[in-house]
């Protein structure tokens, strides 16, 4: 060996140094674990409360099957098709509008933005990822309504909901679409392939999955919102398929027309002439109209891995 | 097929700053040219120009001309589209489209630039390509798997292939083997000297065996002085480069005493 001085006591020094470290590697660990479980905790709760209490009314005969009309808390069966089909109307309207517009604008602002209109469109998208949903329904209702005069519907709420999606979308679109490399966009200019052609055929899909997950967020996110169904359609009992006409159910108004339930009358009752606790089904209906909207969303999570998967390369 | 290659009076810019200036020199068809100078004199720099590359970074510009048999490639009326598409670049590290197969980044420039392809053409492009670059034998069974999983040669030498499928008339590689290991590079060196028959090569390298090895023709590069631009110093027959430069700074960078 040669003499090289520092290596051997440095090693010596570095075990010494090295008990402080790991014990500062400890704590971080056990805080990082802790902080996890301690974010795990009100979804496992949360999760756990939705099942067991909505699972017997989902999985009860007629829930995917019927609808709400004709019956109150006191009456059992009916079930949630006129809420769930309201709601894939009105979301699947509301992404087929929000979704080709969002990535345009995360194009626009990630591959060819530069200057005061790009400045301008950024600073816009981050106005509307602040805009309360009651605001959106509002200006909707302003707009539609009161100034065009058309009538309470769904494709209001549709539009609405593109507000809302809008932003969420652009923004992770944009992420994505930053981390494709560069050197990918420069391989394929050097093969003579035009800009437009490189961002459709080499950086979309390379940002595919990511773009997929934003576009599962942005329906998440709108699936749940409660404002622009209040204020532009209303809730009805019964099945209403028609979009651009008349009061429609979905599943967010149903928990809230249901909620208005529980306590209206309360859970005592005249049954055969005396009075008797009686069940109140509105409480089932509320947690099986919100697992039924949990598993809607977590379905298209799952639908959009899927197609993410299998829209790769084989591995 | 091959053509020669002209720069006159070349200024490079990025946004305001000049980082190469005064640039001339001639590139004779079917020929390797190695341009060596130290980090940062501009190599790159100049030969992203030839293809029109630079210009894709925000703010970059070039003043003065290269001329593709006597043609401007700056000229206002030509589309740099067009240029790239006749002169194919392979950069320093690999970059295989990740999202395609084997066969589809061998014919990515050729599906990409237009319409429909017939089947039969490809799969004859695809064949010819990567035994050109020689990878065939390697992939042939699994063209369908994604070019990323491939080892870091094997997908260099699929980037050569890439970039040879539009057959392009110059080839420009930007320090083509400073990812690779010495098999590797050996087999990338191999297969230059097997495209010199039919493509104008312009190499990058910080290499200077490997420029003595391959190239024909050297031009060194060196930065006229601190916070100055980079400039051409000399550009000779490989040969005088490196046995009897004119330069006293080429002469000094080849021997090592150079900074």
């Amino acid at each position: 060996m040669t003499v090289t001085a520092p290596a051997p006591s440095g090693s010596l020094l570095g075990a010494r140094a090295g008990g402080s470290r790991q014990l500062k590697n400890l704590t971080a660990m056990v805080l990082v674990y802790l902080s996890f479980g301690v974010a795990l905790v009100p979804l496992i709760w949360l999760l756990w409360s939705v099942l067991s209490k909505g699972l017997h009314a989902v999985t009860r005969n007629g829930w995917f099957t019927h609808s709400q009309r004709n019956l109150t808390y006191r009456d059992p069966g009916g079930g949630a098709y006129h809420a769930i089909l309201g709601t894939l109307e009105q979301v699947a309207l509301c992404t087929v509008i929000a979704v080709p517009i969002s990535l345009l604008v995360a194009v626009y602002l990630v591959e060819y933005g530069s200057g005061w209109l790009a400045r301008t469109t950024t600073f816009m998208v981050d106005i509307l990822t602040g805009i309360p949903s009651i605001v959106a329904a509002l200006f909707i209702y302003a707009v539609f309504i009161n100034t065009l005069g058309d009538q309470r519907a769904g494709w209001l709420v549709s539009l609405a909901l593109v507000m809302l999606m809008i932003p969420v979308i652009v923004r992770t679109t944009e992420e994505m679409l930053k981390l494709v490399p560069n050197e990918l966009r420069e391989a394929s200019y050097a093969l003579g392939i035009p800009k437009w052609k490189t961002i459709l055929r080499v950086v979309v899909p390379t940002a595919l999955t990511g773009i997929l997950t934003g576009i599962i967020l942005g329906i998440a996110r709108v699936a749940g919102e409660t404002a622009p169904l209040l204020i532009l359609v209303g809730y009805a009992p019964g099945i209403n398929g028609n979009l651009f006409g008349g009061f429609q159910a979905s599943l967010p108004s149903m928990i809230n027309a249901e909620t208005l339930n529980l306590n209206s009358g309360g859970t005592y009752g005249l049954v055969n002439g005396k009075v008797q606790l009686i069940h109140n089904y509105a409480v089932d209906r509320v947690w099986g109209a919100a697992l039924t909207l949990i598993v809607i969303v977590m379905a298209l999570n799952l639908i959009a891995r899927l197609i993410a998967r299998f829209s790769k390369v084989e591995q | 097929m091959a053509k020669r290659i002209e720069a006159k009076n070349l200024n490079i810019y990025y946004g305001k700053f000049l980082a190469v200036s005064g640039v001339n020199f001639t590139i004779a068809p079917r020929s390797v040219t190695a341009f060596i100078g130290p980090s940062g004199c501009g190599k790159s720099t100049v030969l992203r120009t030839i293809n029109r590359m630079h210009e894709v970074i925000a703010g970059a510009s070039v003043q003065g001309e290269v001329l593709m048999d006597g043609e401007n490639i700056y000229d206002t009326r030509v589309d740099p589209v067009n240029v790239r598409r006749t002169i194919g670049m392979v950069f320093q590290r690999p970059n295989p489209f990740p999202t395609m197969s084997i066969y589809d980044n061998v014919v990515a420039g050729l599906k990409l630039d237009s319409g429909r392809k017939k089947k039969s053409v490809l799969d004859d492009t695809v064949e010819r390509s990567l035994r050109s670059a020689n990878l065939w034998e390697e992939v042939k069974d699994r063209l369908d798997k994604p070019g990323a999983g491939l080892s870091g040669g094997q997908q260099q030498r699929l980037c050569i292939a890439r970039a040879i499928a539009v057959e392009p008339q110059v080839l420009l590689m930007d320090e083509p083997c400073s990812a690779l290991d010495p098999i590797s590079t050996l087999a990338i060196e191999d297969l230059i000297q097997q495209l010199k028959e039919k493509y104008t090569i312009v190499i990058v390298t910080h290499n200077m065996q490997q420029a003595a090895r391959v190239s024909e023709r050297t031009a060194f590069f060196n930065l006229a002085g601190v916070g100055k631009p980079g400039q051409l110093v000399e550009i000779d027959d490989t040969q005088k480069i490196f046995s009897n430069p004119t330069d006293k700074r080429t002469e000094d960078y080849i021997s090592g005493r150079f900074g």
